[in-house]
C-alpha cells in the first residue's frame, strides 16, 4: 500500500481524484438504484391495491356462492398467457377461504384448490399466520429469502368476512429489470468517468507539474546553486504560490550566502598574501639598503677598469628594479596627507590624457566633486590612475573608458569611484585571481596595479569589487568618509 | 333487439319486418305476448350451452337465415344455465328451444318435442370423463375418487346426470365420492377447467368435446377421454305447448330442410352436425331410467 503514497503527485492527484469521482458517481448511482427499487415496490403496491380492490370486489358473490368456475374467470383475467413481463404484472391471484385453504387460484397447478398453506410452501405459512393476526386492511409481506413480494386484501361482503385475496408478484421479474436499470446507471456514470477524468488529469497534472519542479530543485539545492523559478510557473496566490516564493527568497538568500562566503574567502587569501609579501619585503628591503650603498661606494672608486664599472651598472639596475618591485609591494598608507580636491582629479585626467588619445578611445568622465573629500588625496589619486589606466589598456581599439565619481549619502557616507570599460569581459579564472600579485591579464602588465590599488582600498577600510555588466567590465570602489564602513560594494 | 332484428333483416323486407316488430311491440305492452305466435309475431328460441352456444357469429347467420325461411323475425335467447331457459320456457318467454335431453324430460308436461339434430347421422350423443392429458394415472372414474370435479350443469345430462349415475354404478355415493365439485355452466368450459388443472377430472358432452376438437384443437386435445357413457337421445329442439301448430309445423320443416339447401348445409357443417330428425320420445328413455334411480321421475 505504501507504494500508492510514496506515488508522483503528477499522477497521485489524478489518481486519487478519479477514485474518488468513481466513488462519487458509484455511491449516487447505488442510492438511486436503491430509490429505483423502493419506488418500484410502492408502485408495485399501488397497482396490487387498485388490482386487488377491483378483485375483492367482483370475486366476493362468487366466493359467497361457492361459484369456483366464476371465481377462477375472475381471479384469471389479470393473468396473460407468457410470464410476467414488468414488475407491476401481477404473477398469481389466490382466493383463501375463511379457513385460509385455497378457494380458487389462477394457477391451479401450483396453487391447486383446497391446498392448505404448509401443503403450499414458507411463504403461505408466514402469510397465513399474518392473516390470523390481523383483519380489515391490505397487507404487503416480502417474506425473506423468498422470490415473490405478496399484496393481500380482505374479502368482504358487507360487515361479513369471507375470505382473503392473495395477489403474488414474481420479485425475479424485478431483477432483471432492476439489472437494466442499473447497467443503464453504469453507463452513464461511464460516460461521465469518461468527460471528467480527462479534466481531471488535466488539472492534476497541471497543479502537480509545478509541486514536481519545485521538488525537483530543492532536491538539488545543496549540490548546485540554486536558480530563480520561472515566474509564470505558478503565477497564483494560494498556498502552491506562497511556498513558490518562499523557495524564492531562500534560493536568493542562499546565492547571497554563497557569494559572501567566496568573498571572505577572497579577502583571507588576499590578506594572506599581504602579509606575507609584505614580511619578504622587509626582509629583502634591510640587507638590499646595505647592497645598494656598496654598489654607490664602489662605482665613485675612480681606478675601475670598464669592465668592472659596466659590472657595477649591471649590478645597480638590477638592485634598483628588487627596489622598485619591493616598493610597489610595500603600500604604505600611513601617510599624513591633505584631502582630496578637484585639482587632483584634474590631474589624473591630465596625466591619462595621453594613452586615452593614442588608443583613440572615448572618455567619460562623470565626477560630481565638492570643494574638499576627507580621503587622502595621494591614495586615491593612485586608485584612480591604476583603475583608469587599466581601463584604457582593456578597452578595445576605439572603445570607451568611464569614470563616475560620486558621494553617497546616508547612514554610510562613502565616496564612490565607478570605472568601466568595453574590453574582454573578465573570466570566471580572472575573476578567483583579480586582486593578486603578478596576476596580469595582458602582455605586457606585471600585474601589480590591482594588487595595489586593493592594498590601499583594504588599508582605508574601503571595498572594491568588479564584475561583468552590460557587455562591460566594471570596478566599484568605496571608500569610507566618515565612522561607518562602506560595506555596498555597488554603486 | 327489435331494432337490430330489422338492421340485419335484408332491405326489401324491411318494411314488412319493422310494422310487423312495431305491432309485437305494441301487443307486448298490453300482454298479448302469449298470442304472438298466433299472430305471426316474432318467434324466440333458447339457446343453451347444449352447443357451442358462443360462436356469435355462426348464431346470427343461422337466426338470419332461419329469419329469412320462416319470414318471420326470430330472436335468439342465450342464457348461460338450462336452468334460466327452463325457467324462461315455463314462463312462456320462449316459443322454442333447443335443450339438453334431461331438461327435456323435467318439461315434459310443457313442452313438445319439435326435431332431434343428428349427429354424425344418427340422434345420438354420449356423456364423456375427461382428465388432463398428462394425467395418466386416472385410468377410470374411480381413480379420481377425492379428486376436484367439474360438472357442466345441473341440469345437463351428459355433464351431471349421467357420471353421477356412472358413480352410483360403482357403489359409491356421487355426494361424497369427489372432495369437491363445481358447475362450470357450460361443455366447453368443463374442458377449460381440466386443461387448465383447475379440476382434475370433468364430464362433458361428446358432441361439444368432439367438436372442440375441431374448432379449438390447442385447447380441446390438452384433455383425455377415459370413459364413453352409453348413448343418449341428442339434445332435442322442444316448443312449448302454447305454441300455434302452424308455427310448430313451420319451425319444424325449418329444420327437418335444413340439409337441403346450401346455406343450412353450411350452417351445419359448422354445427358439426348432419340434419333435424322427427324423432321420438323413446330415445329419451336411457336419461329416463337414470332419473328415476335417482328417484326424480
Amino acid at each position: 500500500m505504501r507504494w500508492l503514497f510514496n506515488l508522483s503527485f503528477r499522477r497521485k492527484i489524478p489518481l486519487w481524484t478519479s477514485f474518488l469521482i468513481s466513488l462519487s458517481i458509484f455511491v449516487v448511482g447505488a442510492a438511486l438504484m436503491t430509490r429505483a427499487y423502493e419506488d418500484m415496490k410502492r408502485a408495485v403496491v399501488i397497482s396490487a391495491g387498485n388490482l386487488g380492490h377491483t378483485l375483492a370486489n367482483t370475486v366476493a358473490p362468487a366466493l359467497l356462492h361457492d361459484d369456483v368456475w366464476r371465481a377462477f374467470e375472475i381471479v384469471r383475467s389479470p393473468i396473460r398467457g407468457e410470464p410476467a413481463q414488468t414488475p407491476v404484472q401481477v404473477d398469481a391471484v389466490v382466493v383463501l377461504a375463511r379457513d385460509h385453504k385455497v378457494f380458487v387460484s389462477s394457477d391451479p397447478d401450483t396453487l391447486p384448490m383446497l391446498a392448505e398453506p404448509p401443503a403450499l410452501g414458507v411463504d403461505w405459512v408466514q402469510l397465513s399466520t399474518r392473516l390470523g393476526a390481523e383483519s380489515n386492511w391490505s397487507l404487503v409481506l416480502e417474506p425473506e429469502d423468498s422470490n415473490y413480494l405478496y399484496v393481500v386484501l380482505p374479502i368482504t361482503d358487507r360487515d361479513a368476512q369471507l375470505g382473503h385475496l392473495v395477489l403474488r408478484y414474481s420479485k425475479s421479474v424485478f431483477h432483471p429489470w432492476f439489472i437494466d436499470s442499473l447497467w443503464q446507471g453504469i453507463e452513464i456514470g461511464l460516460l461521465v468517468l469518461a468527460v471528467l477524468i480527462p479534466i481531471n488529469w488535466y488539472w492534476g497534472r497541471r497543479m502537480a507539474t509545478p509541486l514536481v519542479d519545485l521538488a525537483q530543485r530543492m532536491g538539488t539545492i545543496l549540490e548546485t546553486e540554486p536558480a530563480p523559478l520561472p515566474p509564470d510557473l505558478y503565477p497564483y496566490q494560494d498556498e502552491l504560490g506562497q511556498l513558490f516564493r518562499a523557495y524564492d527568497r531562500m534560493a536568493l538568500a542562499l546565492r547571497d550566502k554563497a557569494a559572501l562566503e567566496n568573498e571572505v574567502v577572497k579577502s583571507e587569501r588576499l590578506a594572506a598574501i599581504g602579509q606575507l609579501t609584505a614580511g619578504i619585503a622587509h626582509e629583502i628591503n634591510n640587507p638590499l639598503a646595505g647592497l645598494i650603498t656598496v654598489v654607490d661606494t664602489l662605482k665613485l672608486q675612480r681606478d675601475l677598469d670598464p669592465r668592472t664599472l659596466r659590472n657595477l651598472e649591471l649590478i645597480d639596475r638590477g638592485l634598483m628594479q628588487i627596489r622598485d618591485t619591493v616598493a610597489a609591494l610595500l603600500v604604505q598608507t600611513r601617510i599624513q596627507a591633505r584631502p582630496l580636491n578637484q585639482h587632483d582629479l584634474d590631474d589624473i585626467r591630465t596625466l591619462i590624457q595621453t594613452q586615452v588619445s593614442k588608443r583613440r578611445i572615448r572618455l567619460e568622465w562623470s565626477a560630481a566633486m565638492p570643494d574638499e573629500l576627507p580621503v587622502p588625496a595621494s591614495l586615491v589619486r593612485q586608485i584612480l590612475i591604476n583603475l583608469l589606466l587599466n581601463a584604457v589598456q582593456a578597452a578595445a581599439e576605439d572603445g570607451q573608458v568611464g569614470l563616475w565619481l560620486g558621494r553617497k549619502e546616508g547612514p554610510e557616507a562613502c565616496l564612490s569611484i565607478v570605472v568601466h570599460n568595453d574590453g574582454k569581459l573578465l573570466s570566471e579564472e580572472q575573476f578567483a585571481h583579480l586582486f593578486e600579485p603578478f596576476a596580469t591579464t595582458r602582455a605586457g602588465g606585471h600585474g601589480l596595479g590591482l594588487w595595489v590599488t586593493y592594498q590601499i582600498v583594504t588599508q582605508l577600510e574601503g571595498r572594491i569589487s568588479a564584475r561583468n555588466v552590460d557587455g562591460q567590465v566594471e570596478f566599484v570602489v568605496n571608500l569610507p568618509l566618515g565612522e561607518a564602513l562602506c560595506n555596498t560594494a555597488s554603486a | 333487439m327489435t331494432q337490430s332484428i330489422s338492421n340485419s333483416l335484408p332491405n326489401c323486407n324491411r318494411r314488412k319486418w319493422l310494422i310487423n316488430s312495431v305491432s309485437f311491440a305494441a301487443a307486448g305492452l298490453i300482454g298479448l305476448t302469449r298470442k304472438a305466435g298466433a299472430t305471426g309475431g316474432k318467434l324466440r328460441v333458447g339457446m343453451t350451452p347444449a352447443f357451442l352456444h358462443d360462436q356469435h357469429r355462426l348464431l346470427d347467420e343461422w337466426r338470419d337465415f332461419m329469419a329469412a325461411s320462416l319470414q318471420r323475425p326470430i330472436e335468439f335467447v342465450q342464457r348461460d344455465s338450462y336452468r334460466e331457459t327452463m325457467d324462461l320456457l315455463r314462463l312462456e318467454k320462449l316459443e322454442f328451444a333447443w335443450i339438453c335431453d334431461y331438461p327435456y324430460l323435467h318439461l315434459k308436461q310443457e313442452v313438445r318435442l319439435l326435431a332431434v339434430p343428428l349427429y354424425q347421422g344418427r340422434p345420438y350423443y354420449r356423456s364423456y370423463l375427461i382428465v388432463r392429458k398428462e394425467n395418466t394415472q386416472f385410468k377410470s372414474m374411480a381413480d379420481l375418487s377425492g379428486s376436484v370435479f367439474a360438472y357442466a350443469d345441473p341440469y345437463s345430462n351428459t355433464g351431471y346426470l349421467a357420471p353421477r349415475y356412472h358413480i352410483r354404478n360403482l357403489g359409491r355415493d356421487p355426494a361424497t365420492f369427489f372432495r369437491k365439485t363445481f358447475f362450470t355452466w357450460s361443455h366447453r368450459k368443463v374442458v377449460e377447467a381440466v386443461a387448465s388443472g383447475l379440476a382434475q377430472g370433468g364430464a362433458v358432452d361428446s358432441y361439444i368435446r368432439d367438436t372442440l376438437v375441431h374448432v379449438e384443437p390447442e385447447l380441446a386435445l390438452r384433455t383425455r377421454v377415459i370413459w364413453r357413457s352409453p348413448e343418449y337421445g341428442f339434445p332435442p329442439f322442444v316448443s312449448h305447448r302454447s305454441v300455434a301448430a302452424s308455427d310448430f309445423q313451420l319451425m319444424q320443416k325449418h329444420l327437418l330442410d335444413m340439409s337441403s339447401t346450401e346455406k343450412g348445409r353450411d350452417l351445419l357443417t359448422r354445427l358439426n352436425l348432419d340434419g333435424f330428425t322427427i324423432g321420438d320420445q323413446s330415445l329419451y328413455e336411457g336419461v329416463a331410467r337414470m332419473m328415476r334411480a335417482f328417484g326424480e321421475a
